[in-house]
């Protein structure tokens, strides 16, 4: 009886998160787009849905709401579906898409897909060869090959964006590094991008005219008859083919500078409204969080480091850490296990709300960048199959984060998957993206006020 | 040769709708092979011939400015369009007939251009709803044209058709759609000869 009606908790949650999907979907990514193929836009709902199910069972482990036995079984449906939909159904649309896009290959859709889906599934396989992630007593066809392939990929993506993200985060909020731009400079770069277009349109007036007279002149060239009159038309033909082409590639270099002035343009005019911006109230206050994120950063490339070098792997969790320390050395005495629960509840909930909306937004932004109208369709697959593999890996290290009673429930369902090494490789991946990300943004700060001092 | 008038026509429209390849088959009579991104703005000049063959026959120097973006983009892009609009003779309005969000986003597109003097930072600031109105006394004409007319499948032209219709008359603008054909043809629904396409539109009192 409890089983139906956990089940019923469960399918009710799971068609709330499927219409968040499907909503998400509608106004945030394709609102510039016509959604032609509904196929894509259920399987990025059914994606999503199934992720934050997976999350939702954490909390209720954490919180012991259904009964233990009902919670198993859905975590193991809950696994199986999203593998089924991130190994099979998402890599064969995605191919399907791809397909479908190139001419040629048009006539026989379904078998290039199923080529495709084939190639995708040797090199997964072949993924998990370098790594030392199967104990020998797995079968060949054990749900932890799976698990455990998936997982590299997602903890691999994760290191990069986290990476990514702990560095750019105070980049971006400190106002430290904001370069000074004034009215003045803006204006003076407007102007020379119109003078650019205005020589350019100048340089295309004398091409269509002098193309038109030669037009006119070589319907006249018909009519002239006689020895004379083609040695005319050659010369004068040639030169003018060659003013030309001289004149084209002039043409050609110009567009380039204005492409050029018109980038610079915007980065100006988006810098001037950011230190607007950090007037204003709001604006102060992620300053200030940019510092505090920064010391955050630092901290984690620390740590990162020491964990390689020492070959240090954490036992115990930070909460119940942060609890051992206030009880032995602020001598705080509470009810451990009472605080614990709650404590991991709020911990957890924070860590999987914000890598939610952190990777919503920002698959938006990616989206935006680079979607055009032809490959929307495949983009959104590809960041559905991402998606995927982010949750299930965060779910995997999750575990370090939660206390010993509730990793267990992660650990039967997960299989036997060495732990450790994932969490190894993350240091690994986060440590290299974090480093380069730092020598990328130096690199890039340098070089555009040299730019703009060369103006 | 530089003594002729000018005159400044602004192609707007979504991305990917064909701008790029109208500009170039306009000016220079051929099909764009290799259509990209445009950055910026792309000007393209075609020299026209107005009311070729009467008395009042008057070449001008028609640009084309085919302005790169969506409408969705940061304000600092819009900020940095806002100086292509300056002067602007006449404005060409592109959407993609398969695509019906491209036609709906040409409302937001005509107000960015129309706007752009009424505040100072070239920032659009209205709620999104236009006024028949506001074109109706417009002083600068507006055509409007749709592509890719061939990509639509037989039994949905006429529905296409009516829809373009509507649209036409809230911008009280003149409608064109085109075919563009592999691989070389240019059609146009309401319109046989190419060459006496002659802009008409663009001297509206």
């Amino acid at each position: 009886m409890s089983f139906l009606v956990d089940s019923v908790i469960m399918f009710t949650s799971q068609v709330l998160f499927f219409g968040f999907g499907w909503l998400f979907f509608m106004r945030q990514l394709f609102k510039d787009y016509e959604v032609r193929q509904y196929v894509v836009q259920v399987v990025f709902s059914v994606t999503f849905a199934f992720s934050c199910t997976m999350f939702e069972l954490i909390i209720f482990e954490i919180l012991g709401a259904l009964s233990s036995s009902s919670r198993y079984f859905h975590w193991k449906l809950n696994l199986y579906v999203i593998l089924l939909v991130l190994i099979f159904v998402v890599p064969f649309y995605i191919g399907y898409f791809v397909v479908s896009n190139i001419r040629l290959l048009q006539r026989q859709r379904l078998l290039f897909a199923c080529m495709v889906w084939f190639t995708f599934m040797y090199f997964f396989w072949k993924l998990g060869d370098p790594f030392p992630i199967l104990s020998p007593k797995h079968g060949i066809l054990s749900i932890e090959q799976l698990i455990s392939r998936v997982g590299v990929i997602g903890v691999t993506l994760m290191a990069l964006l986290s990476g990514f993200g702990a560095v750019n985060c105070p980049y971006t909020y400190m106002s430290y590094f904001l370069r000074n731009v004034t009215d003045s400079d803006i204006l003076a770069l407007e102007r020379r991008l119109l003078q650019t277009m205005d020589m350019i349109v100048s340089k295309k007036k004398r091409i269509a005219m002098t193309r038109r007279q030669m037009y006119q002149r070589g319907e006249d060239q018909n009519k002239q008859t006689g020895f004379w009159g083609m040695i005319k038309s050659v010369t004068s033909t040639q030169t003018g083919s060659e003013n030309l082409s001289l004149i084209q590639q002039e043409v050609d270099a110009l567009e380039e500078l204005s492409r050029q002035l018109f980038l610079e343009t915007v980065d100006l005019q988006s810098t001037k409204e950011r230190i607007e911006y950090s007037k204003t109230f709001q604006g102060k206050y992620f300053n200030f969080l940019g510092y505090f994120f920064s010391i955050y950063c630092v901290w984690k490339i620390f740590m990162a480091t020491i964990n390689i070098v020492f070959d240090r792997v954490g036992k115990t969790d930070p909460v119940t850490r942060g609890i051992e320390i206030t009880v032995n050395y602020l001598g705080i005495q509470f009810d451990v296990k009472f605080w614990s629960q709650h404590i991991s509840f709020i911990l957890v909930g924070i860590i999987i709300v914000t890598s939610i909306r952190g990777l919503l937004i920002t698959l938006t932004k990616f989206f935006y960048a680079i979607s055009s109208s032809k490959s929307s369709n495949v983009i959104v697959l590809v960041l559905a199959q991402i998606m995927g593999m982010y949750f299930v890996s965060s779910v995997l290290l999750m575990r370090m984060s939660m206390p010993l009673e509730y990793r267990s429930i992660v650990t039967e369902v997960l299989g036997e998957l060495q732990f450790n090494f994932y969490h190894r490789w993350f240091d690994v991946i986060f440590l290299v993206s974090a480093l380069s990300s730092i020598l990328f943004l130096y690199l890039a700060h340098k070089q555009a006020p040299e730019k703009h001092m060369a103006l | 040769m530089a003594s002729l008038d000018r005159v400044k026509v602004l192609v707007l429209g979504d991305s990917g709708v064909g701008k790029s390849s109208l500009v170039h088959l306009l000016c220079q009579n051929q099909v764009l092979g290799n259509p990209s991104w445009t950055v910026g703005c792309s000007v393209d000049v075609r020299v026209q011939d107005y009311k070729e063959g009467t008395p009042e026959e008057k070449t001008y120097y028609i640009e084309l400015w085919d302005v790169g973006g969506s409408v969705g983009s940061a304000s600092s892009v819009k900020s940095t369009r806002a100086v292509f609009y300056n002067s602007v003779n006449g404005i060409i309005l592109v959407h993609d007939l398969t695509n019906k969000k491209s036609s709906q986003n040409l409302y937001r597109w005509s107000l960015e251009a129309l706007n752009k003097d009424s505040s100072p930072t070239g920032v659009i600031v209205s709620n999104g709803d236009y006024d028949r109105e506001q074109f109706a006394e417009n002083p600068v004409p507006l055509l409007l044209i749709g592509t890719k007319f061939d990509q639509i499948p037989e039994n949905k032209r006429n529905e296409v058709l009516t829809r373009t219709a509507f649209l036409s008359e809230d911008f009280n603008a003149e409608e064109i759609n085109l075919h563009i054909s592999f691989p070389f043809s240019l059609q146009m629904t309401g319109f046989t000869d190419r060459k006496r396409f002659n802009f008409k539109s663009l001297h509206y009192d």
